[in-house]
């Protein structure tokens, strides 16, 4: 805006120069108005939730959080279960998505030929591009049969008679349930961990990668100690925004979490999450019923977890984002 | 190597021997670590084919006329999808319409105005945030800002709900696509003597264009497939209906609706409806990446 009106030969035409700094004024301000309404927009959120919620919240107070029970009936609302169902998901995925995404993105910087590279990673970008509602209904009528049918019993009679562990898989093979769900939660997230991984893979500067093999490396002892080193914050960012996704993912869990109210010591056993308890009990409930501020409660409560979670996986990849 | 020279006991011969064993192992793990890598890309593409080919198998076998020229209809009565297939355009296209100039607008001021601004940060800062958050409490955000006080479910909370989601796409892509463009060309432009408006108008938006508007068809394609924010805001609707203050149909509620359902028929329509949703917003993508391929 300065340069412009300090030119002399705006001066010579005043009428032409006052134009002028209308129109930087009306865009420059409508910039602002537009940015100042991103801000609006997530604090709009934050209040609306939190209000929403605050006749739950003053109600069963902090132990909300905590409180496993969840009846309609008796109006007694607890976050418990589905707290501990979205958290356990989501960390599952993340166990099993992030060796799969390092793996992909170890291919498409090092491994695969340039030739092959775009299309592969274009495939594995589309996989983040099928909508939530598909994978739910994918989830639903493939991999959940195939779930109950060949993988749970293999588990139940490999790792189920383990100690300790063995815990997590007894009991009846549903298909549905935690595991299942925290499969399909994985194979949504892995897009967004592998393009992380392998846009940071990629700005390795090459003379390090170059001296390493100069020495003699592997290419894998290159990627060990040279790429993953140099990387390694902005890889957690990545993994730590696949967990912000994984969080809130909502259709996808809702057709395969198996939707029940109690926590399981097996991984093969029904729960919720919060978004899906919030999507299919919200049809439910009553304009103004303890329950739907219990629901919106839920919501505050998503809301305040991926925004932690995503702020330090921003936090974390800041580096990236200077470049 | 230079462990030999601490150990004088070894012998040469030894010395080599160990030499070779351990660049066998290396090479061993190498290859394992190779090995792994591509069947763990594999795995990922073969996932990818799974549900595509889940898609065009079940998809392709309901797919008929009468999907594009029959509303939804009770079960056992030869519905359609047309009326959510017309529901999901409408209010997609509206709230692209209302959200992509504001996004535009804020990846304006983000990488004209606000280069090095606190305030610029924060901006940036909350709207990575939206991009990512969970896109089911935007439709709650909605349903109590509009649904609730405005007397019910309409077409124009679904709008609203789906532009919220857009905005934050067409950000990043517009401030991305802005910042590639070379300061040289903004001084030349000022030194011509031109407003800064119609510097970034005219010169910067248009050398920029053909990457917003990957953004843009990437932004259309993530709303496409939106199911949650819907779910309280725009709610779904049985009937022919194209009145935006009422309930409004949309294809991915209606397929959640009849997937869930036990009927046959119905659960035969979700899946054209999921292959009609799924070609489109790969296509979409499809296109915004060649486009952008092609601008460079």
């Amino acid at each position: 805006m300065q340069q412009a009106t300090t030119f002399p030969t705006a001066a010579a035409k005043p009428a032409r120069r006052g134009g002028a700094d209308l129109g930087d004024a009306i865009f420059s301000g409508a910039c602002h108005v537009a940015g100042a309404l991103v801000l609006l927009l997530l604090g709009g959120i934050i209040v609306e939730l939190f209000l929403g919620g605050l006749p739950a919240f003053r109600a069963f107070g902090l132990p909300f959080i905590w409180s496993t029970e969840w009846d309609p009936v008796t109006e007694v609302f607890g976050a418990g279960v589905s707290i501990y169902g979205t958290v356990v998901t989501a960390v599952l995925a993340i166990i099993i998505a992030v060796p799969v995404a390092f793996g992909v993105a170890f291919t498409l910087t090092e491994l695969a030929p340039p030739w092959l590279r775009r299309p592969v990673g274009t495939a594995v970008e589309l996989l983040a591009a099928v909508p939530s509602i598909i994978y739910g209904m994918w989830g639903f009528f493939l991999v959940a049969p195939i779930m109950a049918q060949y993988v749970q019993p293999a588990l139940i009679d490999s790792l189920g008679e383990l100690p300790g562990i063995g815990v997590l898989f007894q009991g009846p093979p549903f298909g549905t349930g935690i595991l299942t769900a925290a499969l399909i939660l994985a194979i949504m997230i892995l897009p967004f961990i592998a393009a992380t991984m392998r846009d940071v893979f990629e700005q390795v500067p090459p003379v390090f990668k170059e001296s390493a093999y100069g020495l003699g490396a592997t290419t894998w002892e290159v990627m060990k100690g040279v790429v993953l080193p140099y990387t390694r914050v902005s890889v957690a960012g990545g993994v730590m925004l696949g967990l912000g996704r994984a969080l809130g993912e909502t259709m996808a869990v809702t057709f395969v979490i198996g939707n029940a109210n109690r926590i399981t010591t097996t991984l093969f056993g029904p729960g919720n999450t919060i978004a899906s308890v919030v999507a299919l009990e919200f049809g439910e409930s009553e304009t103004g019923s303890l329950k739907l501020s219990a629901l919106l409660a839920l919501g505050f409560i998503l809301f305040v977890l991926s925004f932690i979670v995503l702020a330090t996986s921003r936090y974390l990849l800041r580096s990236r984002l200077k470049v | 190597m230079s462990a030999s020279a601490s150990h004088p006991a070894l012998t040469p011969v030894k010395d080599r021997a160990i030499a070779t064993r351990l660049g066998r192992r290396r090479r061993r793990t190498d290859r394992i670590a190779r090995t792994l890598s591509l069947v763990a890309t594999g795995i990922g593409l073969v996932f990818l084919a799974s549900i595509l080919a889940t898609l065009f198998v079940k998809g392709f076998g309901a797919l008929n006329l009468s999907v594009f020229t029959e509303v939804t209809r009770p079960p056992g009565s030869d519905g359609g999808l047309l009326n959510a297939i017309v529901g999901s355009l409408i209010q997609v296209a509206l709230a692209t319409l209302v959200g992509t100039p504001i996004g535009m607008l804020v990846g304006t001021y983000l990488a004209e105005y606000a280069r090095g601004s606190r305030f610029g940060d924060v901006v940036r800062f909350v709207s990575d945030i939206l991009l990512s958050a969970p896109s089911i409490l935007i439709g709650l955000f909605v349903y109590q800002l509009l649904v609730l006080p405005f007397g019910g479910f309409s077409g124009w909370a679904g709008v609203v709900a789906l532009s919220i989601i857009i905005i934050p796409i067409v950000v990043r892509t517009t401030e991305d696509m802005l910042s590639l463009i070379p300061n040289t060309l903004r001084e030349a432009v000022i030194g011509l003597g031109s407003p800064k408006w119609k510097m970034i108008v005219l010169v910067c938006w248009r050398s920029a264009i053909s990457g917003i508007i990957t953004g843009i068809l990437l932004g259309i394609a993530r709303i496409a497939g939106e199911t949650a924010p819907l779910l309280f805001t725009s709610l779904g609707n049985n009937a022919w209906s194209t009145d935006l203050s009422q309930p409004m149909p949309s294809l991915p509620i209606t397929i959640y609706s009849y997937a869930g359902s036990p009927f046959q028929d119905w659960i035969e329509l979700a899946w054209a409806g999921a292959l009609l949703i799924t070609l489109a917003v790969l296509l979409l993508n499809i296109a915004a990446r060649s486009l952008l391929r092609g601008g460079k």
